[in-house]
């Protein structure tokens, strides 16, 4: 079965907007929240048997409601307690994932952040169809500017060559079972330094394909995002 | 939900617009298969006139498309069922003696309009027709031969009652979908091709003859006739059809011409010819184009007309499509996939 995880554990006090998360906020002339523009492309990918949001345990239930209001079929959308950070919540809703269809070697999981709602119906089939033939994939964009590395803070380390860096995006697609194991063997080290899940598949050598993404398909964290991602749909920029 | 608009934002360049579409009352289908039309590449060329261009600009391009049924707020289709899309906008005037796309307000998905070239498109259920069985590649030209169908249906509405011939004057994809319509809808009748390519001529198999327009035989003639040449062609095929067609004769203009076209009218009125415009076409066309295409007889002809491209996955694959069908004497299809 192929399942999409929509990762939504913040708590959103980086946007100062208002009391919600950053992914309950009405976005676009329709004013739906984040959350539910992002949950409705992946309604709409048929491959995917069950979507399950990922939301921070404080807000299950206004989630909840949410689907509710929306007219959004439960039978198909399940709203999971998210766990402290993001690997900790996308193995949350494996495990009720695996409670509730059982495990198996070909589940494959599209996970994605719910603040991206520009993500697109060819993103996820493209997830799907790569993370079945290679285990796992990223959804990436090419790099537009010159990355710089510097290990102090203060002085260029290197440059790499722009021509093979990529700004990762999402989804981020794996089969499942693989996911969950290669996350166990991690020490607790390769834990602390993880930023995403594919990094656990880099850090045990194993494959991960590029999937193409979107430079509109930003990850909406910040007030100016926010504001971006208004004006991008004609939607009200406020103050 | 968010949308990507591939609109042409001026000749030759493809910008995306973000939309937060309503859908709450639509059918919402994903397109499927397209197919290019002569009139998208003009819009895509420039070569329209330029007033018209900066009016209707920036557009999504293309009306001719399959899709699926992903969600139906209307439950009047399943997802996941194959559909053909209607372009046509209905007006709000519900006159019964004019047909949909005459109608005053009408207007047209892909003429100040976006098209389909979109990642999804939310239409009422009544711009929606079914298929089954058909591949999608042919169902991608669904709307082009509801053109045909159209035009083949008003002539016989309109015209008298002998039709024992037919004479389609034009080689292109226009007058091989008409020419197929034809012996669907008159299977006795006699139907003669004028054009003048040979390979595209070549391809009228099931035709009863096929004449190089300098070269038709001077005792010819026809019942009715229909003009699908466009273009700086259709003064030579309107006046030829003039000569050749017998009295009171129907004649059905379907080619779409830039400049304003010269006409023997002394002949039109001598002869009692009737002329009859036909454009676009209305949702029993759809539906009759439908059934056509479920024929394997008429699929087998109808491939004939149809090259693939591969499929569209970036907006380079766009401009690449466009190009692939500037050298394509018929109909370009492909897979959009963006």
């Amino acid at each position: 079965m192929i399942f999409g995880a929509i990762v939504a554990g913040g708590v959103g006090n980086r946007m100062n907007l208002s009391g919600l998360p950053k992914q309950f906020l009405p976005l676009g002339d329709s004013e739906k929240p984040i959350i539910i523009h992002t949950l409705e492309k992946f309604l709409i990918c048929k491959k995917l048997d069950f979507i399950y949001l990922g939301v921070h345990k404080d807000w299950v239930g206004y989630a909840e409601e949410l689907l509710d209001k929306y007219s959004i079929d439960k039978k198909r959308v399940f709203v999971t307690p998210g766990g402290a950070d993001r690997n900790l919540t996308i193995l949350n809703i494996i495990d009720a994932i695996e409670k509730n269809h059982g495990k198996s070697d070909e589940h494959i999981i599209v996970t994605h952040d719910a603040v991206r709602p520009f993500v697109t119906l060819r993103m996820i089939n493209e997830n799907i169809e790569a993370a079945e033939k290679f285990g796992a994939c990223d959804t990436v964009i090419g790099a537009i500017d010159t990355i710089i590395e510097s290990k102090d803070g203060e002085l260029i380390s290197s440059i790499p060559n722009r021509s093979t860096m990529y700004q990762g995006q999402t989804p981020q697609s794996f089969k499942m079972s693989a996911l969950k194991n290669l996350y166990g063997d991690l020490s607790d080290e390769e834990k602390s330094v993880l930023t995403d899940a594919c990094r656990i598949f880099i850090f045990r050598n194993k494959p991960v394909k590029l999937v193409k993404g979107d430079t509109f398909n930003i990850k909406i964290t910040t007030v100016s995002d926010y504001k971006i991602a208004q004006a991008i749909l004609g939607g009200n920029l406020g103050d | 939900m968010i949308n990507y608009i591939y609109q042409l934002v001026r000749p030759g360049y493809i910008s995306v617009k973000y939309e937060d579409v309503k859908i709450e009352n639509d059918v919402v289908i994903r397109p499927t298969y397209m197919a290019i039309c002569q009139a998208d590449q003009r819009y895509y060329r420039g070569l329209r006139d330029i007033s018209k261009l900066k009016s209707k600009l920036p557009m999504a391009l293309i009306h001719e498309s399959a899709g699926e049924v992903v969600c139906d707020f209307t439950n009047s289709f399943s997802c996941g069922q194959k559909v053909i899309m209607i372009p046509n906008v209905k007006s709000k005037i519900n006159d019964k003696e004019i047909y949909e796309n005459y109608q005053k307000g009408s207007s047209f998905l892909s003429s100040g309009k976006d098209g389909f070239m979109r990642e999804f498109v939310n239409l009422a259920p009544d711009r929606v027709v079914p298929i089954n069985n058909i591949p999608e590649q042919f169902a991608a030209i669904s709307e082009f031969i509801s053109v045909g169908v159209h035009g083949v249906n008003r002539l016989k509405k309109f015209s008298h009652g002998n039709k024992k011939s037919f004479g389609v004057w034009g080689d292109g994809s226009l007058a091989y979908v008409v020419s197929c319509i034809i012996k669907q809808i008159f299977p006795e009748s006699k139907l003669y091709v004028i054009g003048r390519d040979n390979f595209k001529l070549s391809q009228f198999l099931f035709a009863d003859g096929t004449y190089f327009s300098e070269n038709i035989p001077e005792d010819f003639s026809v019942d009715h006739a229909f003009e699908c040449a466009g273009g700086e062609g259709s003064y030579y095929a309107i006046n030829d059809i003039i000569k050749y067609i017998n009295p009171q004769g129907t004649a059905v203009l379907m080619g779409v011409s830039e400049h304003k076209i010269a006409i023997n009218t002394r002949d039109v009125l001598e002869k009692g010819i009737t002329l009859i415009g036909s454009s676009r076409s209305g949702r029993e066309d759809f539906e009759k184009a439908a059934e056509f295409l479920g024929k394997s007889e008429f699929q087998k002809r109808i491939s004939r007309i149809i090259y693939e491209d591969s499929p569209v996955k970036t907006i380079g694959d766009i401009h690449r499509v466009f190009e692939t069908d500037l050298k394509n004497p018929f109909k370009t299809v492909f897979k959009w996939d963006l």
